[in-house]
């Protein structure tokens, strides 16, 4: 990693699904960087890649598919990971605590048997039980000056459990006690003070009657709230890195600007940075302050927001960007379709929907190269002089 | 209130809004309260040690003649062959009964969810060894394979009673093994599940926390309608003089005891008509239990 800006450093991930009809070659050399702080957009179409790029950077590969080879190296509190070669035991510890998710379809993304408050506690629980045991002991304080008598013996038997949690998690005893049913309650301390949390956490992210939304059950709440509740989850341990999947794909047009703001706003507050995936180019101008584009499981082009949309170089940009339907004009669509991806075409993958595809073309794939400052392209009508 | 507490609350209104859950209720706990207070409801009255409360005591002074006897005061369902008291029999059935389901539904669901929430959650080569070795089982047709089984093991020093159990248990878990498989394969693919693998939780958690409650639901209810067929099966093999010993108090041997006396039309009647109805009860009950629950704990059709 070359400076301490970098954030997120993807190179050379190449990633295959085995399926039934042959293998299909999601993702050829993919490298992208991500920066601190900032939003990078993910574009393409469906089936380009995104999402699956986006899942990489979890290690979250579903079988059938496969990580060939590549790096993804990760900037936690100054020291570098390769992802790729951290143990699963260690990746539950990076998830959900320094890389999150929000999905496509929120109300999807929610268990349906537990009300939003568990699923924000679960999260707690596995990621910052240490802070929970602190408040825990903070309240059974208080609450001991107070008591008196038979509740006082059982706050104090309490109060040394937890002071236990605190010092040696892993003792015998303890472990047994947890086990125990009906002892095992006292933990329910813990549920209160993270209850406590989450309802700070919704209220922070503008849902009226956080109290109430805490109770409730995934089928009760709004495609928005529901949205909300995804993204208190995923920023309950004010993570690095948030990936966001299309969050707003599924909702209404005003539900959406209001989420996009509030993605926006949390960034600031969190300096979380973002990977927004999305094939919505006008959500793209609006959020991102860097794009990637991608093609068939190829970067096309990787350029900051602002020169992309005015010097597209790529020339699926700018096909991309011309098919944006607008108001009195002709439609117009990029020919052909996009390629199989179990026998993609050699060279570059764009080749035989490109109006200006040169021989090269066909048998070479090009490089992600630097043409202008901070404007990477992939295409070979950029560097013919090298 | 409690969540738990309100939880329960509702599925109780719930249940209680259907005639049919509740003729179903009604069913189970009046088996229940036979099982439990058997030994009050029909006790030994003969007088003769009692080392097993499952064997029927028989009256020394009515004899062992094989005729049965209709009902007496004394015989409130009358004796079938043999002079066994017809009431003690179906009344210590009843219990028999809950102690087979339970042990057989325990075992057979404990099975059948390890093993298909490995083979659906894992998949691949996992999947085709649990899956294959499944369908082998559920080549045979299950009677016949109980009948196979009790006859092996009862040779190899079983009582007939313990292997026609254990072989009803290696007839029935394949059967839960699949839809448990089919279930975890249906709720692996939700978002949530990835939701929670993106926040961190492990195979463990997400299996037991995550796809085990979404896909218990059609399985609670399989195994409630099973517990009325185990008793059906048990009762089939007893029938056919494979399951309990003679004279035990179990509805399908008490029927197979008046079979030589069927052929005088409904001359005995009493023989089976009354084993009869305590098994159509009992299955009934679970039938109808199996529809409740499926009502209260199905996540698409409740809060409807």
């Amino acid at each position: 990693m070359e400076d301490d800006q970098s954030l997120i450093e993807i190179r050379d991930l190449y990633l295959n699904f085995y399926t039934y009809d042959g293998v299909v070659k999601a993702l050829d050399g993919v490298s992208l960087g991500m920066r601190k702080g900032e939003i990078l957009g993910l574009v393409g179409e469906t089936g380009c890649g995104k999402s699956v790029t986006s899942l990489s950077t979890m290690s979250i590969v579903i079988p059938p598919g496969r990580i060939e080879r590549g790096r993804i190296d990760i900037n936690i509190k100054g020291k570098v990971y390769d992802l790729l070669s951290l143990s699963e035991a260690t990746m539950t510890r990076v998830r959900g605590r320094y890389i999150s998710m929000i999905f496509q379809e929120p109300r999807a993304a929610l268990n349906p048997v537990y009300t939003v408050g568990d699923q924000v506690a679960e999260v707690f629980f596995h990621h910052r039980k240490a802070e929970l045991i602190e408040a825990a002991i903070a309240q059974l304080k208080k609450d001991l000056n107070r008591a008196s008598g038979l509740k006082r013996a059982i706050y104090q038997r309490e109060l040394s459990l937890y002071e236990k949690m605190r010092s040696n998690p892993k003792s015998l005893t303890l472990r047994l006690v947890l086990k125990t049913p009906l002892i095992r309650r006292f933990q329910n301390r813990m549920k209160v003070e993270a209850r406590k949390f989450i309802v700070e956490m919704l209220k922070s992210l503008n849902i009226p009657d956080p109290a109430r939304v805490v109770d409730m059950y995934p089928h009760e709440l709004s495609g928005g709230m529901a949205q909300r509740a995804v993204i208190a989850m995923s920023l309950s341990c004010n993570p690095v890195m948030l990936i966001a999947d299309e969050p707003t794909t599924s909702l209404d047009v005003t539900v959406q600007a209001q989420i996009l703001l509030l993605i926006k706003d949390l960034q600031k507050r969190f300096h979380t940075s973002i990977l927004y995936v999305t094939h919505d180019l006008g959500v793209v101008a609006e959020t991102c302050d860097r794009v990637a584009v991608m093609y068939a499981g190829n970067v096309a082009e990787l350029a900051d927001v602002v020169s992309l949309f005015k010097k597209p170089l790529h020339p699926y940009t700018r096909a991309l960007l011309e098919s944006i339907p607008r108001p009195g004009e002709k439609f117009v669509s990029i020919p052909g379709i996009v390629p199989s991806l179990v026998s993609p075409p050699k060279g570059c993958r764009f080749n035989d929907r490109c109006n200006y595809a040169l021989d090269r073309c066909i048998n070479v794939k090009p490089e992600l190269v630097e043409v202008d400052k901070d404007h990477f392209v992939a295409c070979h009508l950029y560097y013919g002089g090298k | 209130m409690q969540p738990s507490v309100k939880e329960f609350k509702f599925m109780l209104t719930r249940v209680l809004k259907s005639p049919l859950s509740v003729a179903g209720l009604i069913l189970i706990s009046y088996n229940v309260i036979l099982a439990v207070f058997a030994p009050f409801i029909a006790p030994n009255t003969t007088g003769a040690a009692l080392p097993d409360p499952y064997m029927i005591p028989r009256d020394p002074a009515a004899g062992i003649w094989m005729q049965p006897n209709s009902p007496t005061p004394g015989h409130l369902f009358g004796t079938t062959s043999l002079q066994v008291d017809l009431f003690y029999g179906c009344v210590w059935g009843t219990r028999f009964a809950f102690q087979l389901g339970l042990e057989v539904i325990v075992t057979t669901l404990t099975v059948g969810l390890v093993l298909g929430m490995l083979a659906g959650y894992y998949g691949g080569f996992i999947d085709e060894v649990i899956m294959r070795f499944t369908d082998i089982i559920l080549a045979f047709p299950g009677l016949i394979l109980a009948m196979v089984f009790v006859a092996v093991l009862s040779r190899s020093g079983w009582s007939t009673l313990n292997a026609a159990i254990l072989s009803i248990i290696l007839i029935g878990w394949p059967g839960y093994t699949r839809l448990i498989r089919g279930e975890v394969l249906r709720v692996r693919g939700e978002d949530y599940v990835e939701a929670a693998r993106a926040s961190g939780a492990s195979d463990i958690r997400i299996m037991t926390r995550h796809i085990l409650p979404n896909s218990i639901y059609s399985v609670i209810i399989v195994a409630s309608l099973d517990f009325g067929s185990i008793v059906l099966t048990a009762a089939a093999l007893s029938f056919l003089g494979l399951g309990s010993p003679p004279g035990y108090a179990d509805w399908g041997r008490l029927i197979f005891d008046g079979v030589p006396y069927a052929g005088s039309g409904f001359a005995y009647w009493w023989t089976f008509i009354y084993p009869g109805i305590f098994i159509v009860l009992f299955t009934l009950g679970w039938n109808l239990l199996g529809d409740a629950l499926r009502d209260v704990l199905d996540p698409l059709s409740r809060r409807k």
